[in-house]
């Protein structure tokens, strides 16, 4: 019994095409498969069995930022690495979306010195910070859940 | 000190008339910047020092003369010794004798104190920064850099430097 006979039966639901736009953004939101330190280690912890991200329609890391709508900055950001962190943002399709994993990447964390850069958002607009160090990946969970939340409030008219 | 090491040292002071140090077991040996390729050239092939296992510099600023004082770490993998050797090196345009001649990864490690502490190498072959970007200026583990040091955000202060932090745009 295919979809097609089952579709009778179903009804119609009526929505706005933005629900449906940002419901579908979340479902498969893809990250970019890149960690910088010991966030990363964290970052694999979360996608493993045991925490199990693919449960949000996640499970999916891009090595390549062409396919990949979410960038993890999984660990400090140097300063020879900015530019590179910069270039791999740009490379990335619209839309898309930066997580500042941990406190290296929110804001400099423990390190304030020359080779260190004192938060990514000085090089990539940031949607979510995560605080910890390094974030459980509980935490980092909750983050990219709050980042759902975040683009399920997206409206269409303000990214025209 | 190592009775096998004996030797060496006593080889090294009576043709370089250098200086012995030792603490702990570890023994340092203080020579003249011109001598350094020819005792690394004597460790290496009377004395089977083989390898070159780090070489890294300090800086005692304020001081100016010697100011830097680079250490390079020989090994004799066969008898199993190590043997520091130091230079001393002056504030003011300092440079050494390059021995990427004996041993050949000594070019990535005189890049790298060149890079961190500014001591040029003369004969180097490709004396570049290795761990910086290659537009930076200045040399970061010299004592008279600046720290870099930007201000924290608390509580009390957070919206003030948010007003002048350079966030990144789209």
């Amino acid at each position: 019994m295919g979809v097609e006979q089952k579709l009778a039966n179903m009804g119609a639901v009526t929505t706005t095409l933005e629900t449906v736009v940002n419901w579908s953004r979340t479902r498969a939101m893809w990250p970019l498969l890149f960690g910088l330190a010991c966030c990363a280690i964290e970052m694999m912890a979360a996608e493993g069995a045991h925490y199990d991200m693919s449960r949000f329609g996640m499970e999916l890391m891009r090595p390549s930022p062409r396919q990949s709508d979410l960038m993890i900055v999984a660990g400090r950001v140097s300063r020879k690495m900015a530019p590179v962190l910069r270039r791999l943002y740009d490379q990335m399709p619209e839309p898309k979306w930066v997580i500042a994993m941990g406190d290296c990447a929110s804001c400099g964390g423990v390190f304030n010195n020359y080779a260190v850069v004192a938060g990514v958002d000085e090089i990539v607009p940031v949607d979510i910070y995560i605080a910890g160090c390094p974030p459980r990946p509980e935490a980092l969970i909750h983050g990219i859940m709050t980042l759902y939340d975040k683009v399920n409030h997206n409206k269409i008219k303000d990214q025209a | 000190m190592k009775p096998e090491l004996e030797p060496t040292i006593q080889a090294l002071t009576k043709t370089f008339n250098s200086q012995v140090n030792e603490f702990r077991g570890d023994v340092r040996v203080t020579i003249l910047a011109e001598s350094i390729v020819a005792a690394a050239q004597m460790l290496r092939d009377e004395f089977d020092f083989s390898l070159l296992s780090t070489m890294t510099a300090v800086d005692f600023w304020p001081e100016e003369n010697p100011r830097f004082e680079v250490i390079y770490l020989f090994t004799s993998v066969s008898k199993i010794l190590n043997l520091s050797v130091l230079v001393q090196v002056p504030g003011i345009n300092p440079s050494l004798p390059t021995i990427t001649g004996i041993f050949k990864n000594a070019v990535w490690r005189e890049r790298e104190v060149w890079d961190m502490f500014g001591i040029k190498f003369e004969g180097h072959p490709d004396l570049r920064r290795i761990l910086m970007p290659a537009d930076w200026e200045g040399h970061p583990l010299r004592k008279d850099y600046p720290l870099g040091y930007e201000e924290p955000q608390f509580t009390f202060n957070f919206e003030e430097i948010d007003l002048r932090k350079p966030y990144a745009k789209e």
